[in-house]
């Protein structure tokens, strides 16, 4: 119970510190509503008479490209250059004089940045796109749901793969070629530029053993309801293994890290 | 009963050097030149309860190797450690909460954010009731007088003030033991001195045991009976400060070597405004004085002397505080 307590004063101090950089928030704003606006027009060009392509509509394709937007705010988190920058300064090192485990501090504060998105920017964010844009919000309770189950294992996987990207910096020197090459990886083939269908079906195959496409896809899969069924819980199945199996390399090179870290000091 | 059992502790470093050119660093890929360095000596070292330790040596001693050894952020290449009763990797989560670390050359606070939302997060992460918070941190606030402080982001704080809130988190759980490295570096006198007041304080209320390195004499002159002198990983020196002190040779001293035999008087009379002392030196027609007093009155007796006295030589000895230290340390072995 004060486990929960403290890490909800992380969160909390998360909070206060995205508002004390507000202006960054403002921006990244108008950075989202370009994005999905672009990508709206572009898909309505892509699309132009025809009624589906790749198994969704048009208006599910509107749909999918906001919540995945949206989505992205939530589980997006920077906690990999953090965990970096922490590393080069020799922070981490200090952190062992704290009775916390290190990496569950900074999930909770990558958790504290995406729920402060998420309350304020893509709530108010969907509002507005709900009335500038033709969108189908469903109005079932099942899918919302759902979705937000989804969306919290995309923010586990999407956090395990920064705390991996991270933790590398103690073998690698310079990390930051492989915290941006990371970074368009996830963009790429999570599903968030376009959704996996699109892809060939031989990168489908390749994509369908990463762990990418259960940061963005399947969420957005499961609101525009174009996964229906079983084939949601199958979706959902495929979060829940990855959220396990990636538990493996994190204590793996964490375990590495620490010892690294107490024998030389960082 | 010892709060701190450190037996034959020793540190070392692999410290990785690259060959030159392209083919030492194709060569540097396989197989890496290291060097072993010793940071810390097979040091032995008991504190008891109550005790305020000042462990001092130069740039590079090992002093906060030692610190980082004891405090579980290192772990010993050999030697045995014991802390609060515990082994500081063993039980970290237990044991950390058990002894507070102030490090002045880096932060803990968070830095983005008011000094009093630190002060509730180490609250929650150290599990201190409302009570217990209350009825000591008021103290520690108003005795290092940071109320006024509290609302403001650490950043936007001098490094005075900042080392006071420092001071201030890393006792929030009340810790029995304290470890402060460096804790007065670059600190005005003012700050110094409430600082060490502020340490008295804790110490003799709660008993808290306190090791302490430092640069600066005057903190350990302050604070500690018992200082331990660390040069390059040993322990030198392990005692009394007061046994110290009985030996300390202030001022500075000038070694005047002359050109013909001079009397004692002739000298005693030409410096007689001067607060020195004269003794002959090692070598022949050299005589030593200890100037009490700033640079001023050391270049004046200089040139007086020189005036009336042909010299071939002179030098003056800058007694920096390492070398008083050391001074002491050679003769402390001598009487004790
Ligand atoms: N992480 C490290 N890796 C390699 N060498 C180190 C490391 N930390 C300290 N040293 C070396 O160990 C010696 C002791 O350092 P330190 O304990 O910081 O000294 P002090 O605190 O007394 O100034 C120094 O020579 C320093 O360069
Ligand atoms: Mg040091």
């Amino acid at each position: 119970m004060a486990n929960l307590s403290m890490y909800g004063e992380m969160i909390r101090i998360r909070f206060l510190m995205m508002l004390a950089y507000r202006t960054n928030y403002y921006s990244g704003i108008l950075i989202y509503s370009i994005n999905i606006g672009a990508y709206y027009f572009l898909w309505q060009a892509i699309y132009g008479s025809q009624e589906t392509l790749g198994g969704l509509s048009v208006m599910q394709m509107t749909t999918y490209v906001a919540i995945a937007w949206m989505a992205r705010a939530f589980y997006f988190n920077n906690i990999d250059r953090e965990i970096a920058q922490e590393i080069q300064e020799g922070k981490v090192a200090i952190e062992m004089i704290r009775p916390y485990h290190y990496l569950a501090v900074k999930t909770m504060q990558g958790l504290g940045e995406g729920l402060f998105r998420l309350l304020f920017f893509s709530v108010p964010g969907m509002f507005i796109i709900w009335l500038a844009f033709p969108i189908d919000f469903s109005n079932s309770l099942n899918v919302w749901a759902l979705f937000f189950i989804s969306i919290i294992f995309s923010f586990i996987v999407n956090t395990q793969i920064n705390l991996i990207t991270g933790i590398l910096t103690f073998f690698l020197l310079y990390n930051t070629g492989l915290i941006r090459a990371k970074r368009v990886v996830i963009d790429l083939f999570s599903g968030l530029l376009l959704p996996i269908s699109f892809y060939p079906i031989w990168a489908q195959d390749i994509m369908m053993f990463l762990p990418f496409q259960a940061i963005s896809y399947i969420p957005s899969m499961i609101f525009t309801e174009g996964f229906t069924g079983a084939e949601v819980y199958s979706a959902l199945g495929i979060q829940l293994f990855w959220a396990l199996f990636l538990i493996i390399p994190i204590q793996f090179l964490w375990v590495i890290a620490k010892k690294q870290l107490i024998i030389q000091g960082g | 009963m010892n709060v701190i059992e450190v037996n034959k502790l020793r540190k070392e470093f692999k410290s990785y050097s690259s060959r030159s050119g392209l083919k030492g660093a194709f060569r540097d890929l396989f197989t890496r030149n290291y060097k072993v360095l010793r940071a810390v000596d097979d040091i032995s070292l008991q504190i008891k309860e109550g005790e305020m330790v000042g462990y001092i040596g130069e740039n590079g001693a090992g002093k906060s190797t030692t610190i980082k050894m004891l405090t579980g952020i290192l772990t010993p290449t050999a030697g045995e450690v014991r802390v609060n009763g515990m082994d500081p990797h063993r039980e970290r989560e237990k044991f950390v909460r058990t002894i507070g670390v102030v490090f002045g050359q880096r932060s803990q606070l968070w830095w983005d954010i008011a000094v009093q939302e630190s002060f509730r997060l180490l609250k929650k992460v150290y599990k201190v009731s409302d009570e217990d918070y209350n009825t000591h941190m008021k103290e520690v606030i108003e005795t290092l007088e940071i109320e006024p402080l509290l609302d403001k982001p650490v950043r936007k704080l001098s490094l005075g003030q900042r080392m006071r809130c420092e001071l201030a988190a890393a006792l929030i759980h009340n810790p029995p033991l304290l470890f402060l490295d460096e804790p007065t570096i670059g600190l005005d006198v003012l700050v110094k001195m409430k600082i060490r007041a502020f340490l008295k304080e804790i110490n003799k209320k709660y008993k808290t045991t306190i090791l302490l390195t430092t640069h600066d004499l005057a903190d350990i002159e302050a604070l500690c009976d018992r200082v331990v002198l660390l040069d390059e990983g040993k322990i030198i020196y392990d005692g009394r400060l007061d046994e110290l002190q009985k030996n300390w040779v202030e001022g500075k001293q000038v070694h005047f070597e002359f050109q013909e035999l001079v009397e004692v008087s002739s000298l005693e009379e030409l410096s007689k405004d001067f607060d020195v002392k004269w003794r002959p030196g090692e070598r022949k027609n050299q005589w030593v004085a200890t100037v009490e007093g700033d640079d001023d009155a050391v270049s004046r007796l200089m040139s007086q002397v020189m005036l009336k006295h042909a010299i071939s030589d002179v030098k003056i000895n800058q007694v920096s505080t390492e070398e008083i230290i050391r001074n002491i340390y050679e003769e402390g072995i001598i009487h004790g």
